[in-house]
């Protein structure tokens, strides 16, 4: 078990893949990541990966965690990972910028099955693609919605199968009536 | 009597819906199950009919004040979600807890984690036909309710924890009722064990079932006791120490309990129970340790308000919750709400496990398998 420091990590996947994996941001205590973190191109996601996990002295075994998170005004969806070693016990974030347009990622199924239902979480949520996922369906919300609701500038549907999605208070429903019949409560 | 037919033969399945509200499932998830008899070739899971969105409700709210909805994240232990998410936010604004606040955490997490087992055990025995240790089960997680009760004000979505400490202080009948209760919890492990934990036919039912090797366990990303059921020995609380349990665990000669596969493959639903069972343990050790260091910090200094709250970047937190290692993620983008968060609960991973191991099962020990991964629908949802 040797603890790798991020930088190294960093260091060790741009080797590998060269201008592919960018932008290493070391955690800082405030304003920016508090993890460290570096970026890499969205088609090199699942090589990235694959090296990440298999590589003996990274050894990610653990894919902790994935989020998307969407940002409107840079036209960008990013998927980012948190990867942890039970081997060496360091851990990564890596995140992929893909255009929201066209927000397609490699799937990394093949590499955690635990992806599995984090990409159709994200999927759901986000819209964001996972190229090669065996199974991409919505997973938490029901099959026929319309839209990602954590996308930025989603909408809700007035009713969804014949069911309002909100409703006046029943206070304001009070006021209209009382209004209606001229009643006043204080006499 | 006529010779019995398998699908296998005459390519013949029947597809049965089990769900949503199945008194086995432990909350509304509905799966559906392809079977040949009583053997399954596949149990599919449908989730979501809990999904409250409370990601999204996270970037409507202010950081404070989204704390009472972690308590829904998983209502069967919310002291920790409660934690991670206050944890997670301390990082991204750059706040220290002063040390009250991180021991009144640890003893308040320990307790609920001990209320959580009561609930995972004594329905997993249920689950499976032993009625008994339920309400056995359910009378100490009473005496967890009533102290915690006592503590913050109430008995299930605590909202105890804050953004920067906790809400309120201990007093000194609390610590000797919590004390009363370690001293009483003890023994009663001893005669659980002997109810059900060693019983013939307990072991008989979950040994070899389900068994999860270590390395599958690890790819399917299985977190917390089911994580060492299958002998990993991996404790966030020991691993990557978190709110001063590095100055209590070695104290109490802490050693991750992992399974060992005593009663057949390692990472069967036996282990996975029997970790449980330790885990009850650990967490009495960890409560006394913790009210005897909490002595020397100053009374009344478990929480720093945090002031302007408007953080930038982004964070993560690791908790080890009853469920095992919660995982939050937040962004922040300079304003007083969260731009985005995530949860990444226990529940979540170890469902996506099951469509592949219910293959081959019976259908009973799916609802076996379902138990003894302590799944809470809740907490798959969000």
């Amino acid at each position: 078990m040797s603890r790798l420091d991020s930088r190294a990590i960093f260091d060790a996947a741009a080797g590998r893949f060269g201008d592919a994996v960018y932008d290493f941001q070391p955690g800082v205590p405030k304003d920016g990541p508090r993890d460290s973190c570096f970026k890499v191109k969205p088609d090199k996601v699942r090589d990235l990966m694959t090296f990440l996990r298999d590589d003996s002295a990274l050894r990610f075994d653990f894919l902790q965690s994935l989020t998307g998170v969407d940002w409107p005004k840079l036209n960008v969806l990013q998927s980012v990972y948190h990867l942890y070693s039970y081997s060496h016990r360091h851990e990564i974030c890596v995140k992929a910028d893909s255009p929201r347009d066209k927000p397609v990622v490699p799937s990394v199924v093949s590499v955690w099955k635990t992806a599995d239902w984090l990409e159709r979480e994200q999927f759901d949520l986000l819209g964001i693609v996972y190229d090669g996922h065996p199974d991409l369906r919505r997973i938490l919300m029901p099959d026929d919605w319309v839209g990602y609701p954590l996308r930025k500038d989603y909408k809700e549907a007035k009713e969804y199968r014949g069911m309002p999605t909100s409703r006046p208070s029943p206070l304001d429903l009070l006021l209209v009536y009382d209004k209606a019949h001229k009643t006043d409560v204080m006499q | 009597m006529s010779e019995l037919i398998f699908a296998s033969e005459t390519g013949e399945e029947m597809t049965l819906n089990m769900g949503p509200q199945h008194p086995s499932t432990h909350g509304v998830i509905r799966f559906i199950v392809k079977t040949d008899g009583e053997i399954m070739s596949e149990a599919v899971p449908d989730v979501g009919y809990l999904h409250r969105a409370i990601e999204s409700i996270a970037e409507k709210c202010t950081y404070e004040g989204f704390m009472p909805y972690t308590d829904r994240v998983d209502y069967v232990a919310a002291m920790t979600a409660n934690h991670v998410w206050a944890a997670a936010v301390e990082k991204l604004g750059g706040l220290e807890v002063p040390p009250r606040g991180h021991y009144l955490r640890v003893i308040s997490d320990e307790l609920s984690r001990i209320g959580s087992h009561c609930i995972a055990l004594g329905a997993m025995a249920m689950d499976i036909g032993a009625i008994t240790p339920f309400p056995y089960c359910l009378r100490e997680r009473e005496y967890v309710n009533d102290l915690i009760e006592e503590l913050c004000g109430a008995r299930l979505t605590y909202n105890y924890h804050r953004v920067g400490g906790v809400g309120w202080d201990l007093t000194d009948k609390w610590v000797d009722k919590v004390l009363r209760f370690c001293d009483h919890f003890e023994p009663v492990i001893e005669e659980f064990n002997r109810l059900i934990t060693y019983n013939e036919v307990f072991i008989k039912r979950l040994a070899n079932l389900a068994a999860i090797p270590g390395a599958d366990a690890i790819s399917w990303g299985l977190v917390g006791a089911n994580l060492r059921a299958s002998g990993v020995k991996f404790d966030v609380r020991a691993d990557i120490p978190y709110s001063l349990y590095d100055r209590i665990l070695p104290k109490i000669g802490w050693d991750t309990p992992v399974g060992k596969g005593e009663m057949g493959a390692v990472g069967d639903s036996w282990d996975r129970f029997w970790v449980r069972v330790e885990e009850w343990r650990w967490s009495v050790k960890i409560i006394r340790e913790a009210l005897e260091q909490i002595k020397e910090t100053p009374k009344g200094e478990f929480w720093i308000h945090p002031k302007k709250l408007k953080p930038k970047g982004d964070a993560t937190a690791r908790v080890e919750a009853a469920r095992g290692d919660m995982h939050c993620y937040v962004v922040g983008d300079g304003t007083a709400n969260a731009y985005r968060a995530h949860f990444r609960t226990g529940s979540w991973n170890a469902m996506g496990l099951i469509r592949e191991k219910s293959k081959g099962l019976m259908v009973a020990d799916l609802v076996a398998l379902i138990a003894s991964l302590d799944i809470v629908a809740p907490e798959i949802d969000r």
